[in-house]
């Protein structure tokens, strides 16, 4: 369904006006594939690569090098049309990514208007059946986004990103800006859509408990690598790269009397303009020996699994 | 005992008729830390703010009592206030921009603190704070004085607003959502801090988040807010033991916990939005969401008290 085959993406970035030029490495050299149907939760700090990365998948934008193919077909050899009907987005902040001047049912519509293959009767029936899947009233179909909770805008976007019937959805940080009990509605409302429409997600996260929760596939994302990726069930149950282990430790529970973790990473904060020799996770390992500081670590699989630790045995 | 933050009955209105704080009433105890806790735009920060005296112009406060050790707040001049204020009670805020200037060094601002409130020398004051940054684990606390607030990261700002906000030691520290705008794994160590430093120096800490897995990891006491009021509040352990109030459990049921909730399988999640609060809006503000509401939720609500410290605001008095 999605292959990704070593894939770069550096951008050249100036901090000020006489400093050097810097070469910020957002994703840096990732290869994966994802069947029809799973759900592959990709897990990072900010600034790891994670929006850049579902963007390159999306076509929003070329890669550096390498190339993405989605159904056997890469992204840049198709018109925008065709890449809608086969991929869509559905980013963090409902708000800044609905047209404010246009109604729910125009907002809704505009991709299939876009198409042009629908009549107006058609087209509004299949607007209707879409905001009723996503679990909106018809009388929500008159308002302006300006009118709607932040969890309704998501709703919306959601159903502009489902109209089409896409194959694969790109969820960036879709539940990020929104309370937990609306998260909730939203985490529970993609997995049905999921079912119903046999839909395939890339699910972006900072939150990794969410990410447990949805994906069957998990790629834990380090200055623009997949440190750790495999599936989702036993890469939770038995972890194996230092920086999962810390983040999985970082997770806070709501158990009372439980302890705050050391996640023992230290003071220092990854830099992408700035990767590491060796295993760019070496200066924040709290097992780092001699050789991560200088040779690349493995990339092969072990059990479906790949864990870039020398380590990680 | 007493408590150094004592809170009754306070409410806070604002001059569109929002009725952001609705009767809160709250205690904080020496060396204690009381979590607020609550979905966006419940009044968190509207509470905090009315401690300490910096709600925005227009808005309308008013309270039973609202007493800092002896001082009633609120019959205290604002200028007496502003005197107590990063003195004996500091605050902390979830985006440390906020508070630092970017045109000052770290040294310079939190020197400054010093003297403004104790008067000793600005040599006198960069010693203090190089000795705080130190103990908010920052290494190299004097190459920091010199740097600007851009050059550090996120995780490293919060760690100089808690050391600035510890300068003059105060009593009363409140935080509000300290650790929201950071990684998860800096939240962690952010955390840790604030607890080593709350029981290194016996501080009253007012702690507010939307985060439960932050109250039962900090909290001795909590209070959650729900539409302006305190709905339910309790000793720690026994909110999460037996959490009485449906929006209470409501809300742990939306969390989804690693090993706990089964992975693919519906969260629990709590139906609707918050309703708009106007000034004399009477009954449960949660009753169009909750699974139990009743006639009786339209009317006058009931204050319970399950145990000498755990009540509820609900028509169900019982668990
Ligand atoms: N258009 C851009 N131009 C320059 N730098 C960018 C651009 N987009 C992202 N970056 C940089 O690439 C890195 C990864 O960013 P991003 O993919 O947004 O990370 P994440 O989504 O994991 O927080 C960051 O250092 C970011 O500043
Ligand atoms: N300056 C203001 N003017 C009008 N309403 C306000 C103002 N500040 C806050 N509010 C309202 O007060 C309520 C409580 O806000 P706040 O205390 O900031 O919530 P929280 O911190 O719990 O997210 C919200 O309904 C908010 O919209
Ligand atoms: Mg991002
Ligand atoms: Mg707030």
């Amino acid at each position: 369904m999605i292959e990704v085959k070593n894939v770069f993406r550096h951008f050249e970035s100036r901090s000020g006006l006489f400093s050097e030029r810097r070469v910020v490495r957002a994703v840096d050299g990732l290869s994966f594939s994802l069947e029809s149907g799973d759900v592959l939760g990709i897990v990072g700090e900010s600034g790891c690569g994670k929006s850049t990365l579902g963007r390159l998948i999306l076509g929003l934008m070329p890669p550096s090098a390498g190339e993405v193919l989605i159904e056997g077909q890469s992204l840049i050899t198709l018109d925008r049309r065709e890449r809608a009907r086969l991929i869509q987005p559905v980013f963090q902040d409902p708000f800044s990514s609905l047209n404010p001047r246009q109604r729910v049912r125009e907002i809704v519509g505009l991709p299939l208007a876009a198409q042009g293959a629908l009549s107006a009767a058609k087209q509004r029936d299949a607007v209707m059946d879409m905001l009723a899947r996503v679990g909106l009233s018809d009388a929500m179909a008159d308002r302006f986004p300006a009118q709607l909770s932040g969890g309704q805008r998501q709703r919306v976007a959601i159903a502009r990103a489902l109209v089409l019937r896409p194959r694969i959805v790109v969820c960036d940080e879709p539940t990020s800006a929104l309370d937990v009990s609306v998260q909730a509605q939203i985490l529970n409302l993609l997995a049905d859509l999921r079912k119903d429409l046999g839909l395939t997600y890339i699910f972006i996260s900072h939150n990794l408990a969410v990410v447990e929760h949805v994906a069957t596939e998990v790629a834990v994302m380090y200055l623009g690598r997949f440190v750790e990726h495999g599936p989702a069930a036993p890469l939770f149950a038995t972890p194996r790269h230092p920086y999962t282990r810390a983040l999985l430790a970082s997770v806070l529970t709501p158990e009372p009397g439980v302890p705050i973790p050391d996640v023992g990473l230290g003071e220092s904060y990854p830099d992408p303009s700035n990767v590491p020799a060796g295993c760019r996770f070496h200066p924040r390992c709290p097992m780092a020996i001699d050789r991560c500081r200088s040779d690349t670590p493995p990339t092969e699989p072990r059990d479906g699994r790949v864990t870039e630790c020398f380590l990680a045995a | 005992m007493r408590p150094v933050l004592e809170i009754t009955n306070l409410n806070v209105g604002f001059p569109d008729g929002t009725a952001a704080v609705r009767g809160v009433s709250l205690q904080v105890m020496p060396g204690e830390t009381h979590c607020v806790v609550g979905e966006s735009g419940c009044g968190k920060s509207v509470t905090a703010l009315s401690v300490m005296n910096l709600l925005p112009r227009g808005a309308r406060r008013s309270a039973d009592v609202m007493r800092f050790h002896d001082h009633d707040l609120t019959r205290m001049a604002d200028r007496h206030i502003a005197r107590l204020r990063g003195d004996k009670m500091a605050m902390i805020f979830q985006e440390p921009m906020t508070s630092l200037n970017p045109a000052y060094t770290i040294g310079s601002q939190m020197a400054e603190v010093l003297e403004r409130h104790r008067h000793v020398s600005r040599a006198k004051g960069l010693d203090r704070a190089a000795e705080l940054l130190g103990k908010v684990g920052i290494t190299a606390p004097g190459m920091r004085l010199g740097q600007y607030p851009h050059q550090l990261s996120g995780g490293l700002r919060q760690r100089v607003m808690i050391a600035m906000a510890l300068m003059c030691d105060p009593e009363l520290l409140i935080a509000d959502e300290p650790t929201t705008a950071l990684d998860v794994t800096v939240q962690a160590q952010i955390l840790r801090l604030l607890k080593s430093l709350q029981q290194q120096l016996g501080l009253a800490l007012l702690l507010i988040t939307h985060d439960l897995g932050v109250v039962a990891r900090m909290a001795q006491r909590v209070s959650v807010m729900y539409a302006g009021q305190v709905v339910e509040s309790a000793d720690a352990k026994a909110l999460f033991a037996a959490p009485a109030h449906p929006y209470t459990r409501g809300l742990l049921d939306c969390v989804p916990i690693p090993g706990k909730t089964a992975p693919g399988e519906p969260l629990g999640s709590i139906p609707g939005v918050v309703p708009r609060i106007g000034e004399g809006y009477v009954g449960c503000a949660f009753r169009d969401r909750c699974a139990y509401a009743a006639p009786a939720c339209k009317g006058e609500i009931p204050r319970n008290r399950l145990s000498p410290d755990h009540e509820t605001i609900c028509t169900r008095s019982g668990a």
